[in-house]
């Protein structure tokens, strides 16, 4: 009789466990679903009225956001209608369902297709083994992408981070700090693009006897130079789009860096002055050792952002000259090339270059977590 | 009494050693650095109001030889990148992408980021360490699928998402959510636990809970994380151009003004004006919430 009993219980758990679960997975479909098609509705549908493109937006937009908060509302409400047993083990996934769900189609899902396509011909129908890699790693072009982007990594990053790090101790030291930070950091508030554009006009070139009207050659002719048109020297021209990514990040490196150096403690900086340190030992001894963990922050954070360079040779030299790059090749790839396999391995191989960081981060959340 | 004077001797030097620091040279080469830094700027800013002319035969600098010689300041170039060059329609499609695909994201995971923080479901922990492990992975991972997967929804159902302000919403929701769930996560898990107890018993639900208290609390890293993804969104190049491309009528101003480097190669008048123009909005937001400028790009700074 007990026994009957404890299976009835048993059955029923396992089945309000099954309709939970499957409560739980229609919530978190349904609400991005009904979203998107709020959002396509109200998009099309204000496409095809005729009123200022601006205003349309506007409404669409409303439509669409204010869609999505009704979706939320009433999908929790529509929990609060279910069982009390089951409520609570459903509603959860009415916050965080959506979420999941949008993340899995626009990361999750691409990102195993991307690797499984870079296994494959051009068009993604055959397998070919390992042959897009090989092209990678054997191709003259292609090395040259790779030892550029090697290039990049080096010297973006040790100079970011090297000249953020002196200039950070130095201006601590004045009293117009926050003005030079604010002149330095502002390169990184404009899109590369911009920033590309400002450099190609300081590197435009005039044959001989013309006047320069690109600063770089005006200064050059006036040390009695010849006009150079810098962009075309190789291998030196990755070095003067370098420069450009140098001179966007350095700011944003030195923000950083300055809070951790302001966050050495006094105390020590006091003591080895009294143990009559001089600053140049002060600045290895105890301020280097204190802002550690920031300085390798500081220094995975540039190497991913550098890794995917794009926007700078894109603009400069669209990857011509020997200045080619793996996102730029990428993209040249899928777009003048249809070779979906070749993109997609060079997608690879610039996730390889972050898997280590992931790692890190998943480790360290989970350390914090414990 | 002699220590104390041996100590004030002591710290006499040191002050000499921070005079010396602080003096002169260090000045010089802070304020060198501060030049360098802005030069380049500068160039495009005068250049973007000289006439075309004067551009391609003297260099910028020049303009300093008469500074005060209002004639040779024109605002006709910017007249002609904004209505002849299309500037001014990018202009306005840049906005109409920014503002929705920074409100989606940021509504989509603050649902999310309270739930991971308050509230209990199975998977949560597994969850949250796939979000944290994908806020690095590089978006060109995404683009291919991505591109078939819309041309699949287009050839099914009939909703157009390449080259439409949509699908570009879209991608940016997906590429934004991870670090934005991370950051506002972060922030609401140290609201104090105390808040929502008492909430709790005073019988409000999750949601009502959700609206009335952690939404207004987490205003500062939502502002963080708004300021950050409309950089990130107004300043992108790659994503507007593998899901938008260079159509006139719905192109953003990066990648009409990189269209533009190509097509118009020496007209600097356009270029600088166009460049400029880009640059206008993010520039404005930066002098205007410095602070919270700052704060967002740190935070924001280890995206895919």
């Amino acid at each position: 009789m007990s026994q009957t009993m404890n299976k009835t219980e048993q059955s029923g758990s396992f089945m309000s466990m099954l309709a939970s679960g499957t409560l739980r997975i229609i919530v978190s479909l349904v609400i991005p679903l009904l979203a998107f098609v709020i959002l396509a509705w109200s998009v099309t549908y204000m496409t095809n009225a005729d009123a200022p493109k601006a205003l349309r937006a506007v409404i669409a937009l409303l439509v669409g956001v204010g869609g999505i908060w009704v979706l939320y509302i009433a999908f929790d409400n529509l929990v609060s209608l279910l069982p009390v047993r089951m409520r609570e083990g459903v509603r959860p996934f009415v916050f965080v369902g959506p979420a999941l769900v949008i993340i899995t189609v626009y990361l999750l899902y691409p990102a195993v297709d991307t690797f499984i396509r870079s296994f494959k011909d051009a068009r993604s129908v055959n397998f070919i083994g390992l042959e897009n890699y090989k092209f990678i790693f054997t191709d003259p072009n292609m090395l040259i992408v790779l030892r550029n982007n090697l290039l990049w990594l080096v010297f973006v990053t040790s100079f970011v981070v090297g000249l953020g790090l002196v200039i950070a101790v130095m201006v601590d030291r004045v009293r117009w700090e926050s003005a030079a930070k604010s002149i330095i950091f502002l390169p990184m508030a404009i899109s590369a693009v911009g920033a590309s554009v400002i450099w190609k006009f300081i590197y435009t070139f005039r044959p001989a006897g013309r006047p320069q009207i690109g600063l770089l050659n005006a200064i050059w002719v006036a040390l009695g130079g010849d006009p150079q048109g810098w962009l075309l020297l190789q291998p030196w021209n990755n070095f003067f789009l370098i420069v450009i990514y140098v001179w966007i990040l350095v700011g944003f490196a030195m923000v950083v860096i300055s809070a951790a150096v302001k966050g050495v403690p006094n105390e020590q900086l006091e003591a080895a002055r009294i143990d009559g340190a001089s600053e140049i030992q002060i600045f290895f001894k105890v301020i280097i050792p204190n802002i550690r963990a920031t300085l390798l922050t500081i220094t995975t954070t540039i190497l991913i952002m550098v890794l995917k360079v794009f926007d700078i040779v894109f603009v400069m030299t669209s990857g011509q000259f020997g200045t080619q790059v793996i996102a730029n090749s990428m993209f040249n790839q899928m777009f003048t090339f249809r070779q979906f396999g070749r993109a997609s391995a060079l997608a690879v191989i610039l996730l390889i270059g972050v898997i280590p960081v992931m790692i890190y981060n998943v480790r360290s959340f989970r350390e914090a977590r414990s | 009494m002699s220590q104390v004077k041996i100590q004030s001797e002591r710290s006499a030097s040191n002050d000499r050693i921070r005079q010396i620091f602080s003096a002169a040279p260090l000045r010089i080469t802070i304020i060198v650095i501060a030049l360098l830094w802005t030069i380049p700027s500068i160039g495009l800013l005068i250049t973007s109001f000289r006439h075309p002319d004067a551009i391609q035969t003297s260099g910028w600098w020049t303009v300093f030889q008469h500074p005060f010689e209002l004639s040779q300041y024109t605002i006709r170039n910017y007249q002609q990148v904004i209505l002849a060059d299309g500037m001014g329609e990018a202009f306005l499609n840049s906005l109409l992408v920014t503002i929705p695909a920074v409100v989606i994201p940021i509504t989509i995971a603050a649902f999310a980021a309270y739930a991971f923080a308050w509230l209990e479901f199975p998977g949560r922990s597994f969850f949250f360490v796939v979000v944290v492990g994908l806020m690095v992975v590089p978006l060109q991972m995404a683009l291919i699928p991505l591109l078939s997967l819309y041309v699949n929804i287009n050839d099914l159902i009939g909703i157009k998402l390449n080259g439409e302000f949509l699908g570009v919403w879209l991608a940016h929701t997906g590429f934004g959510l991870p670090l934005a769930i991370f950051l506002l996560f972060g922030y609401m898990s140290t609201l104090p636990a105390e808040i929502m107890e008492s909430a709790y018993v005073d019988g409000a639900s999750p949601l009502t809970t959700f609206i009335r208290l952690v939404l207004p609390l987490s205003v500062p890293v939502i502002a963080s994380f708004a300021i950050f993804q409309f950089l990130w969104v107004w300043n992108d190049l790659l994503v507007a151009l593998v899901f938008l491309g260079t159509n006139p009528e719905k192109t953003v101003v990066t990648a009409r003004l990189s269209a533009l480097v190509g097509e118009r190669g020496q007209d600097w008048h356009v270029l600088t004006s166009g460049a400029f123009l880009t640059m206008i909005l993010p520039l404005i937001v930066f002098f205007a919430l410095q602070r919270y400028f700052v704060r967002g790009l740190t935070a924001g700074s280890v995206k895919g």
